[in-house]
């Protein structure tokens, strides 16, 4: 196997003949000239644009007033006859909804994810400019299993975590990807599939159903 | 598996690059004949293209910074590419560093022995696999099953297209050619969970897909995924996908072996922030597709307990060293110049007898296999140029496409004996570059044109050619050459007396 190593990284140099000796990596520029970050819109219009985003992808948005959060929650769980859900276990109290059954997730077996009705979890940031919820495997977002097998993905975003464009969601994540391995997944709306003749078709394997509660 | 390649063996010169099915694949034209006689794939394909065209336009119509978007893009991936030996080597050390395992496959063989090595070592006899396009180039499936192990394709399409014992059309929605009426068919036929009630409404097919999956996903203990991207400074690599079968088969299984090939490379984490904005806009035409999964070798308590990482060069090195063909390995697998293509869209992507259909299959292929065996799919191409418009790492793909014919031409009359070098289109070349190398000579092929075409030219048009010509108007009709050139009437009109 190493001798494959060996070859590739041969064939690798001999097709590269023609770059100088002396090249750097850094030599061949590369120009940044797109967006990092909006500058002109508000934090409002961040926010509007996120929520215009996810609907657009037919995942619901409700948004709500910090205090009316576990309300909010128990009341989806009940319009989506969820009775059991699955949660992180570092899920904060304030959001933990009266009467629904909440599953700490102590490395579940997947058996038992898949009886879950639902799943509560947070995330670690969400973009405008895409829709997109940011999961990062941290204390809000949960083990990834989690937020994957069972069928309903109620996402708690803040409306401070909103960052307008994909870039700054980029720049976010990437602490924890070089300190602790974060296994990060971007969702945008429920699962789809278009496969058969472009028919889009929401709910394949991840969850058929998203809701987001957004916190202001 | 024969994939419909013409199965004749001849003489090759080139070095053919891990193909599991030697001798050259059927000539474009011939396939591309019979494809063209098949309505239902010229309407599946001409509606799929079309709307998936118009959708493009209008997401990446949004972003005011789309063309600085598409230029970092090219530019990365040229630094990667000139660059590459020490990327790959950084990549290795990234991902050994985050607990993971790296392996390297010279050839397609190798690639395959490698995975069941790692699946038989684990003693599974079955597998899920998100759709990788690498795999397929490698026939990782059917080398898979001769090893007595069942790799089950998790991607609707996919699941289809392995079903029906198909083989793929498209780079993101394979399964374009097929109707929701034969789907439905087959999948009465081959799943068990098919109900006899079964509709052809595509809500009720996903959801047979996904009863039939299900089981497989949460008993899986092997997952096998290609890689849309690794970032060599962290390790990370990454799924792009839709329907969760991708997050399903990277994060369920205790192993997880994900093969890609050597040029997937980007050289650091913030690189994302490029192609996580055009890949999905080129590629499906949304803002993000559902589900990106990005992973740094194994997680803390979270996924797969044991990562493997498979670099396969099978050819890649061979397109690496074409100074100009090497920008072909810039594709991020985005399809959006298969659906531009006026040919693409109406030959469907069997045609190309590749993994890799439409405009990049048709550089592509003949530089990772050799063009002794594909060297009629850089004729697939009218050089309309629209591939390269809307290209998100900039490939200039008409520019290639000409230098393979170049390379074809030469490899033929190189290769072919007198007969090739003699060869009518060559003659008749040769004979056109020197009427059309001095003007004399020219002026009088004119003259003598015209002399010659007065029995053909009918209404102004010449619709039928004689003997060897014959073929340059069999769909096209010709203009006669004019009773007076320009430069004959300007000669005239500038002749003392004449002018007014």
């Amino acid at each position: 196997m190493s001798d494959a190593r060996a070859e590739i990284l041969r064939r690798v140099r001999a097709a590269l003949v023609d770059v100088p000796a002396g090249e750097d990596p850094e030599d061949v520029a590369v120009a940044r000239g797109y967006r990092t970050r909006d500058a002109e819109a508000s934090r409002e219009e961040i926010v509007d644009r996120f929520c215009a985003m996810v609907e657009d992808y037919n995942a619901q948005v409700h948004r709500v007033a910090a205090p009316d959060l576990a309300d909010t929650i128990g009341r989806l769980c009940r319009e989506g006859r969820l009775r059991q859900l699955v949660v992180p276990p570092a899920l904060p109290e304030q959001w933990r909804p009266d009467g629904i059954e909440l599953v700490e997730d102590h490395d579940l077996e997947v058996s038992r994810l898949d009886g879950m009705d639902g799943v509560l979890s947070g995330c670690a940031s969400a973009i405008a400019q895409t829709g997109t919820i940011v999961l990062d495997g941290g204390a809000r977002s949960g083990r990834r299993a989690i937020t994957l097998v069972p069928d309903h993905h109620l996402c708690v975003v803040e409306a401070e975590q909103v960052l307008a464009l994909v870039p700054e969601a980029i720049a976010r994540v990437a602490g924890a990807v070089r300190e602790r391995r974060a296994p990060i997944t971007l969702v945008s709306g429920p699962s789809a599939t278009s496969d058969i003749e472009l028919d889009r078709v929401e709910g394949v394997h991840g969850p058929r159903v998203l809701d987001v509660v957004l916190v202001e | 598996m024969d994939r419909g390649r013409a199965a004749m063996s001849a003489p090759t010169s080139l070095p053919v690059a891990g193909s599991r099915t030697p001798g050259p694949r059927e000539p474009f034209p011939d396939a591309a004949r019979r494809a063209l006689a098949d309505e239902q794939l010229r309407h599946n394909i001409g509606h799929a293209t079309k709307t998936i065209r118009e959708k493009r336009a209008r997401v990446v119509g949004e972003l005011p910074d789309w063309e600085a978007l598409c230029e970092a893009g090219r530019a990365i991936k040229e630094r990667v590419l000139r660059h590459l030996d020490d990327y790959l080597v950084e990549l290795e050390t990234s991902v050994q560093r985050a607990g993971g395992h790296v392996h390297w496959a010279r050839d397609a063989d190798e690639a395959n022995r490698v995975v069941g090595d790692l699946v038989a070592a684990h003693g599974a006899e079955e597998v899920v696999k998100v759709k990788s396009i690498t795999t397929e180039e490698t026939q990782l499936n059917e080398a898979l099953a001769e090893r007595g192990i069942h790799c089950w394709e998790t991607d609707l399409a996919q699941l289809i297209i392995q079903l029906g014992e198909d083989s793929p059309s498209h780079i993101l929605v394979p399964a374009i050619h097929r109707n929701r009426a034969e789907i439905r068919e087959l999948f009465m036929r081959t799943l068990d969970e098919a109900p006899d009630d079964l509709s052809d409404d595509p809500r009720a097919l996903a959801e047979v897909a996904r009863r039939h999956l299900r089981r497989k996903f949460l008993a899986a203990k092997v997952g096998i995924s290609g890689a849309n991207f690794a970032v060599a400074e962290t390790g990370t690599v990454s799924v792009v996908e839709s329907e969760g079968n991708g997050r399903m088969c990277t994060s369920l299984p205790e192993v997880l072996i994900s093969v890609m090939g050597i040029e997937k490379l980007i050289p650091r984490w913030q690189d994302f922030e490029v192609y996580l904005q055009t890949l999905p806009r080129s590629s499906t035409a949304e803002r993000m597709n559902p589900y990106t999964s990005l992973w740094t070798g194994v997680a803390p308590e979270d996924g797969p307990r044991e990562f493997h990482l498979v670099l396969v060069d099978n050819g890649r090195t061979n397109v690496l060293a074409d100074v100009v063909g090497r920008q072909a390995l810039n594709c991020i697998r985005c399809s959006a110049c298969l659906n531009v293509c006026p040919v693409y869209e109406r030959t469907g992507g069997h045609a190309y007898g590749s993994v890799y259909p439409g405009p990049i299959g048709a550089i592509l292929t003949p530089m990772l296999e050799g063009i002794d065996r594909a060297g009629s799919l850089p004729y697939a191409s009218s050089l309309c140029g629209a591939c390269y418009a809307v290209c998100p790492v900039k490939i200039d793909i008409p520019r290639v496409l000409v230098h393979l014919r170049h390379l074809e031409v030469e490899h033929t009359a190189r290769e072919g004996g007198l007969r090739a070098r003699l060869g009518p289109e060559r003659v008749a070349m040769r004979v056109m570059a020197g009427v059309f190398g001095s003007r004399r000579r020219y002026e009088a092929a004119q003259r003598a044109a015209r002399l010659g075409q007065w029995p053909l030219a009918h209404g102004g048009r010449i619709q039928r050619l004689p003997g060897m010509l014959a073929g340059w108007t069999t769909m096209r009709d010709l203009r006669p050459v004019p009773a007076e050139s320009f430069r004959e009437w300007w000669r005239r009109r500038s002749e003392p007396g004449e002018v007014g």
